[in-house]
C-alpha cells in the first residue's frame, strides 16, 4: 500500500494549498508592506519597541510557567489514568474533552465568579475561617486561566503515550532489579517523550497567543502579545502591524516544530 | 462487533438527516412580499419584538446581524463581505465612514418621523461628526461617567480627580479602551478629548501610568457585574448601564464628573452600496416612530433621543430621571468623539500600549 | 493508602476542571439577570430558552456546522494520513509541518486570512464559508490522531488480503479501516469539540444573520450574557454527561453502541 496510493494525497495537498498556504501568504504580504502597499520591515522590527518587547517577554514567561504547571499536574495524573482498565479509555478521554463543550468565554467568566473578592471561593474560605484568596486581577489568575483551559491538551497526549507502554517492559526491568525511580527514569520517561513533546506544543503555543484570558482574569493590567495582535486587527485595524507581529510568533512556532522534530523523530506524539 | 459498528453508523446517519432537514427548513429564505432589509447593529441593542412588528406591517423581511465593537464592525462593512443596508455605529466611527465615502445621504422626505420625533438638540450634537446632518439619525445616546458604591467611599464622588485618590487603591475600575481611558485623563488635565497635541497626549499618558497601581482592573463590559457584586468602589461606565445596575444594587450612584465628559451618540446610517435603500428608509422611519422607540428604550434602557417617545413613558421617575435624560446644559466641557484619522489613531494606540505594558 | 491518594488527586483535578461548569449551572437557575447576585431560584430561563427562536437556530447552526465540518475533515484527514504513510520522509514532514500551522497559529490570524481569501475568491459569506473554515482547522486534529494508529498498522495483513484475491478497496475496508477506527473516531470527536467552541474564526468568516452559539454569546457581552445561554449550556452538558455515564457505567449493557469503541481499543492496545 505504498506509492500506489500517492494520488490519495491530492485532495489534502490541494486543500492545504488553498486554505493554509494562500492565506498565510496574505499574512506575509500584509506583514511586509505598509498602508500604501510598499515594502517595509517596520512591522517586524516593531517588536523591539518597549511596549511590544515587554508584552512578548511577559507572554513567554507566563506561557512557560503555565506549560510547566500543566506538565507537573498532568504527568502524575496521566500515570494514574494509564493504570486504569483499558476498557475505560474513551471514557477517560471524554472526561477531559467534555468541559470544552461549554463555551470557552462562559467558562472563563465563571472563573471570575469563583475568584473574585466576593466570589464563591472566598465565601467558602471565610465560612471555614480561612484567609481570603486574592489572586483575581494578578498574573497568578492568568496562569490559572491558562492551566485551566489548556490542561486537557497536556493530559491527553501524555495519557496516550503512557498507556501505550508495554507493561511487560516495565515488569522486565523490575525483574532485572531496577527500583521504582530507576524504572521511571530509564523506561517510562523516555518512552513517553513523544507525548511530552506534543503536550508541551499543544499548551505552550495557545498560551503564547491567547488574549481573552488576560483581560478577563488578569484585569487587563498585563499586556500580552496575543492582546496586542488581537487589538491591531480588531480595534485599531492596523492589519499590517498585526500581521508583522504574528510573523514573529510564527518564529516561535517554527522553533517548536524543529525541536519536536529533533526529539520526536517519528512524529509519534499525538493528542489522543 | 460489526453489528455494533453498524448500529453506531446508522445512529449518526439518522441524527445527521434530522439535523440537515431541520436546518434547511430553518434557513428557508422567504424574502417577504416586499423584499428584505439587512441591518447591522450592536448586540442586544433592540427589542426583537419591534423587528417582528416591522416585518408584519411592511411585508419586508429583516435580516439582522450583530457586532460587538465599532472596530469589529468597520472591517466587515468595508470589506464588502456582506452588503449591509443599515448600520448603527457610534459618532467617531460615523465620521470615519463619512470620510471614506462609505455612507449614503439620508433623504429626510422618506423618513418623516426623524425630524418630527427626534429632539433638535441631538441633531445639533451630531454635527460634531456629521456637520450637515446628512448621514446619521440618532438612535441612542448617553454619557460616560462614574458609578460608585456609596457604602464603600468616604465622601461622594464628583470628579475624575478622585480616581487618582490613593484611598481607593485596588477599588477602581477603568475602561479598557483607548479613547475612553484617555478621555478621563485629558478631561482631568483640562484638555480636549480629541486632542492631537503631542505634549497634551504625553501628559495624559503619564497621568494614566501614575494611576495604574491604584486600578483594580481595566475592563469593558465587566464593570456592570463587578459593581453590582461590590467588587470595586468606583467604576467608569456608560450611562445606559446606570439604571440597570442601580436596580440590581441600590447603593450605586451615577455621576457626570465636574471636569466634563464624553457625550456619545449611536446613529442609524444607510450604507453607500445598500442593495435595499427604500426598505432601509422605511426601517429607520419605523424605528423613529414614538411607540417603537419607547419599546426599544424600555428594552435596552439606553437614553433615547426620541422626544415623543420620552413623553409616552409612564413611570414619572424614569421620565424625569437625571441619569436617563440629563439636562446637558448644566454641565461644562461636554464633547463628542471625532475620528482622528489613521495617524491619530496610531498615536493614541501606541500611547495606550505604553500605559498597558508599563 | 496509595490508591486513596491517587483517587484524591484525580478527584481534585476533576473538581478543578468542572467547578466553573458547576457555577454556570447554578447561574442558570438564578432569578437575577446578573452573575454577580443570587436573586433566588427560578426555572424561568429554561422556559425562555425554548421560546427563543434565535438561540435555538444558533444551536442548530452550531451543531450542523460542527457535525458536517468534522465529518468532512475526518474523511479528508484520514485519506491524507493513508497517503502520507506512503510518502518519502521529507515530503511527509513538510506536509505535517503545514498541517500544524492552523492549529498553532493564533485564531485571529487564521480568521482574518481566511476572510481575505474568501473576499479575493469572491465567495459569498454564509454557512458555506464557516463550514470551509471549520474544516480547515479541524483537519489537523484528525490527522494528529489517525497518524499514530497508521504507524502501528501491520502492512502484512493488508498484503495478505490482497494475495488472497481481495480488491484493494475491499481489503482496505476489511483490514486497514477497522485498525484505524479508534483514531478516526477520536479525531472526529476532537474536531467536533473544536468546532463547537470556536468563536474568532467563525466571526470573521460568517455571513449576515448566520449565528452560532459562540458568536451569539460574544455579541451579548455588551449588554450582559443572557441567562438563557447558561441554561442552554447546562442542558447540553447534562445531556452529554448522562449519555456518557449510561453507556459507560451500566453493568448489564457494557458492550452496546459507544462500548464498541472500548472493545476496539482493547483489541489494539499492546
Amino acid at each position: 500500500m505504498k506509492s500506489k496510493n500517492k494520488w490519495l494525497s491530492a485532495p489534502y495537498i490541494l486543500w492545504s494549498a488553498v486554505f493554509i498556504i494562500v492565506p498565510l501568504g496574505m499574512i506575509l504580504y500584509y506583514g511586509l508592506t505598509d498602508q500604501t502597499g510598499s515594502f517595509t520591515l517596520d512591522n517586524i522590527t516593531a517588536i523591539a519597541s518597549a511596549g511590544h518587547a515587554k508584552a512578548l517577554r511577559v507572554s513567554l514567561l507566563l506561557s512557560l510557567v503555565s506549560t510547566l504547571v500543566c506538565f507537573l499536574l498532568a504527568y502524575p495524573l496521566a500515570m494514574i489514568l494509564a493504570g486504569v482498565q483499558v476498557k475505560r479509555h474513551n471514557f477517560i478521554i471524554l472526561v477531559f474533552i467534555l468541559p470544552m463543550w461549554m463555551n470557552f468565554l462562559l467558562r472563563t467568566l465563571a472563573w471570575q465568579t469563583l475568584l473574585e473578592k466576593n466570589g464563591v471561593i472566598n465565601h467558602v474560605l471565610s465560612f471555614l475561617h480561612l484567609p481570603a484568596l486574592r489572586i483575581i486581577n494578578t498574573p497568578a489568575a492568568i496562569i490559572l486561566g491558562m492551566v485551566y483551559n489548556f490542561l486537557p491538551f497536556m493530559v491527553l497526549p501524555l495519557y496516550n503515550a503512557l498507556s501505550k507502554i508495554d507493561t511487560n517492559v516495565i515488569n522486565a526491568a523490575r525483574d532485572l532489579g531496577a527500583n521504582h525511580v530507576y524504572t521511571f527514569i530509564r523506561i517510562i520517561l523516555p518512552l513517553s517523550i513523544p507525548g511530552i513533546i506534543s503536550g508541551i506544543t499543544m499548551v505552550f503555543i495557545p498560551a503564547l497567543t491567547t488574549f481573552v484570558i488576560s483581560s478577563l482574569l488578569g484585569g487587563g493590567k498585563l499586556l500580552l502579545i496575543g492582546d496586542v495582535i488581537e487589538q491591531e486587527f480588531t480595534r485599531t485595524s492596523n492589519w499590517h502591524l498585526g500581521s508583522g507581529l504574528s510573523m514573529i510568533l510564527m518564529v516561535f512556532i517554527l522553533i517548536n516544530m524543529v525541536l519536536s522534530a529533533i526529539f520526536d523523530k517519528d512524529g509519534e506524539g499525538s493528542m489522543l | 462487533m460489526k453489528k455494533h459498528r453498524m448500529y453506531y453508523i446508522r445512529q449518526s446517519a439518522a441524527a445527521l438527516t434530522i439535523l440537515l432537514s431541520a436546518a434547511l427548513c430553518g434557513c428557508s429564505s422567504d424574502k417577504g412580499v416586499n423584499g428584505q432589509v439587512i441591518v447591522y447593529n450592536w448586540g442586544e441593542y433592540i427589542d426583537p419584538e419591534t423587528l417582528l412588528m416591522f416585518e408584519e406591517e411592511y411585508g419586508i423581511k429583516v435580516i439582522y446581524d450583530e457586532f460587538e465593537t465599532n472596530e469589529s464592525m468597520y472591517p466587515k462593512v468595508e470589506s464588502g463581505a456582506v452588503a449591509y443596508d443599515i448600520a448603527c455605529p457610534s459618532d467617531y466611527m460615523i465620521s470615519r465612514m463619512i470620510q471614506n465615502g462609505m455612507l449614503s445621504e439620508i433623504n429626510y422626505g422618506n423618513i418623516p418621523n426623524a425630524k418630527k420625533n427626534i429632539g433638535a438638540q441631538y441633531f445639533e450634537q451630531s454635527r460634531g461628526f456629521d456637520p450637515e446632518n446628512k448621514y446619521a439619525i440618532p438612535y441612542c445616546w448617553g454619557t460616560v461617567g462614574i458609578l460608585y458604591n456609596r457604602t464603600m467611599v468616604e465622601e461622594p464622588i464628583t470628579c475624575w480627580e478622585q480616581l487618582w485618590d490613593e484611598k481607593y487603591a485596588d477599588n477602581i475600575l477603568m475602561q479598557d479602551s483607548v479613547r475612553d481611558a484617555f478621555m478621563v485623563a485629558e478631561k482631568l488635565n483640562g484638555h480636549s478629548m480629541n486632542t492631537l497635541d503631542p505634549a497634551e497626549l504625553e501628559a495624559a499618558k503619564n497621568l494614566l501610568i501614575e494611576q495604574k497601581p491604584l486600578v483594580q482592573a481595566y475592563v469593558v463590559d465587566q464593570v456592570r457585574d463587578k459593581m453590582i457584586g461590590g467588587e470595586a468602589a468606583i467604576g467608569v461606565i456608560y450611562s445606559g448601564e446606570a439604571i440597570y445596575t442601580q436596580k440590581e444594587n441600590p447603593d450605586l450612584v451615577y455621576v457626570i464628573p465636574e471636569e466634563g465628559t464624553n457625550v456619545w451618540i449611536d446613529s442609524w446610517v444607510i450604507l453607500k452600496n445598500a442593495p435595499n435603500k427604500e426598505n432601509a428608509e422605511k426601517f429607520i422611519n419605523f424605528m423613529c416612530r414614538e411607540d417603537i422607540a419607547l419599546m426599544n428604550f424600555e428594552y435596552i434602557t439606553y437614553s433615547t433621543p426620541n422626544v415623543a417617545a420620552r413623553e409616552l413613558i409612564e413611570e414619572e421617575e424614569i421620565k424625569n430621571s437625571e441619569i436617563a435624560f440629563p439636562d446637558l446644559s448644566q454641565y461644562g466641557n461636554l464633547e463628542t468623539y471625532v475620528y482622528l484619522g489613521e495617524d491619530g489613531d496610531y498615536l493614541y494606540n501606541e500611547l495606550w500600549k505604553e500605559v498597558k505594558a508599563y | 493508602m496509595k490508591t486513596i491518594a491517587k483517587r484524591i488527586y484525580v478527584a481534585l483535578i476533576i473538581l478543578f476542571l468542572y467547578a466553573p461548569i458547576g457555577i454556570l449551572m447554578v447561574l442558570s437557575f438564578n432569578r437575577s439577570k446578573t452573575r454577580a447576585k443570587w436573586g433566588g431560584f427560578t426555572l424561568h430561563w429554561y422556559r425562555a430558552l425554548f421560546q427563543n427562536e434565535e438561540i435555538l437556530r444558533a444551536l442548530l447552526n452550531t451543531l450542523l456546522i460542527a457535525l458536517l465540518s468534522s465529518l468532512i475533515a475526518t474523511v479528508i484527514g484520514t485519506v491524507a494520513c493513508i497517503a502520507m504513510n506512503g510518502m518519502k520522509r521529507r515530503a511527509k514532514s513538510v506536509l505535517m509541518g503545514i498541517t500544524n500551522i492552523p492549529m498553532l497559529n493564533a485564531d485571529i490570524v487564521t480568521g482574518i486570512s481566511l476572510m481575505l481569501l474568501y473576499i479575493s475568491l469572491g465567495i459569498k459569506f454564509g454557512m458555506g464559508t464557516i463550514l470551509l473554515s471549520h474544516i480547515t482547522f479541524n483537519i489537523p486534529y484528525v490527522i494528529l490522531s489517525v497518524m499514530p494508529r497508521m504507524k502501528q498498522l501491520n502492512v502484512s495483513t493488508y498484503e495478505a488480503a490482497l494475495d488472497l484475491g481481495s480488491s484493494p478497496l475491499h481489503a482496505f475496508f476489511k483490514v486497514v479501516f477497522p485498525d484505524l477506527l479508534p483514531g478516526i473516531l477520536s479525531g472526529f470527536l476532537m474536531a467536533f469539540t473544536m468546532s463547537l467552541d470556536d468563536f474568532i474564526i467563525t466571526h470573521f468568516t460568517k455571513g449576515v444573520g448566520v449565528d452560532t452559539l459562540s458568536t451569539k454569546i460574544y455579541t451579548e457581552i455588551k449588554k450582559g450574557i443572557k441567562p438563557e445561554m447558561y441554561a442552554l449550556s447546562s442542558l447540553i452538558f447534562v445531556t452529554v454527561l448522562t449519555l456518557l455515564v449510561l453507556v459507560n457505567l451500566s453493568p448489564t449493557d457494557k458492550k452496546s453502541s459507544v462500548g464498541t469503541l472500548d472493545s476496539e481499543n482493547a483489541s489494539h492496545s499492546p
